[in-house]
């Protein structure tokens, strides 16, 4: 019997939390995703199942942060779902018996980091981070844009002083690296 | 150059990654008498026009969509953007 640990994406037993004076950046590991891609031919269907799902389709460029399932839109046709790990941990198993045969579903919760950061120097921050116009977002809005060279999302959650940062679960460190340089120059 | 995105409105060009003549949406089909000598000309023969040209730009740095760009090669005007998949499906592709 094998006796394995789970580990977070930056590699520690328990996520990782930096307090700043203004800005804190939280690792969040707490989080199920699983994408949906619909189908050629089926995409009202899985509009459908949307809407039953998170209340509303995600248009583009926009989040639907709703509870338990989220949603954002990645691209046409494409919206990421996010749901808390403790309840949903087969997210795409459940989600792809809503979906059928209207969209493809794809575990992604091994793929993703995630960070929360939060704190009255969020906004500066994040204009320093990367190039999504934060102080034009509102609660609800969610873009794709480069971080230290990385592809990530950015979603900008109910609390004004919130965002939620997706990258590349490969790179955590870097973009981890990237967000704690990116305080130092705000702190 | 600010392209502006059908989906997600105006975004600096430096976002896009240019992926050359919009003509190659119009693949040849593999089984026609001319095949060989099509698929050459697919391949490798650009127009080079000084003045509006359809162009594949790639937005790498946002929602990964293909566009068709009609830009002006000789003022950077850009007149038109279109999401490649709507021109290629109006041309009776991805069937």
């Amino acid at each position: 019997m094998h006796d394995l640990m789970p580990i977070t994406a930056l590699g520690g037993t328990e996520a990782r939390i930096d307090a700043f004076d203004h800005v804190t950046i939280t690792e969040n590991d707490g989080l199920a995703l699983a994408s949906v891609a619909a189908r050629m031919g089926h995409e009202k269907a899985c509009h459908t199942v949307l809407e039953k799902l998170l209340g509303a389709v995600p248009g583009p460029g926009k989040a639907i942060l709703h509870d338990p399932e989220a949603g954002f839109w990645m691209g046409p046709d494409q919206w990421m779902i996010g749901a808390p790990r403790d309840s949903h941990e087969l997210l795409a198993d459940q989600l792809s018996d809503q979906f059928g045969e209207t969209a493809s579903v794809t575990e992604q919760s091994g793929a993703w980091v995630c960070f929360d950061v939060t704190g009255p120097a969020m906004l500066d921050l994040c204009e320093r981070l990367c190039a999504v116009p934060i102080r034009r977002m509102v609660a609800g809005d969610a873009q794709r844009t480069m971080i230290h060279q990385l592809g990530c999302f950015v979603i900008r959650r109910q609390d004004a002083d919130h965002i939620r940062i997706l990258g590349p679960r490969a790179s955590a460190g870097s973009l981890h690296h990237a967000l704690i340089t990116t305080a130092h120059s705000v702190a | 150059m600010i392209i502006d995105h059908p989906l997600l409105g105006p975004r600096d060009s430096a976002e896009f990654t240019y992926m050359g003549d919009a003509r190659l949406i119009d693949r040849p089909d593999p089984d026609a008498e001319t095949a060989a000598q099509d698929f050459y000309e697919y391949g490798y023969l650009r127009g080079n026009p000084a003045g509006w040209h359809d162009e594949l730009w790639f937005h790498e740095a946002g929602d990964r969509s293909w566009l068709v760009v009609t830009r002006n090669t000789l003022t950077h005007e850009i007149s038109k953007v279109q999401l490649a998949r709507d021109v290629a499906r109006s041309r009776g592709r991805s069937k």
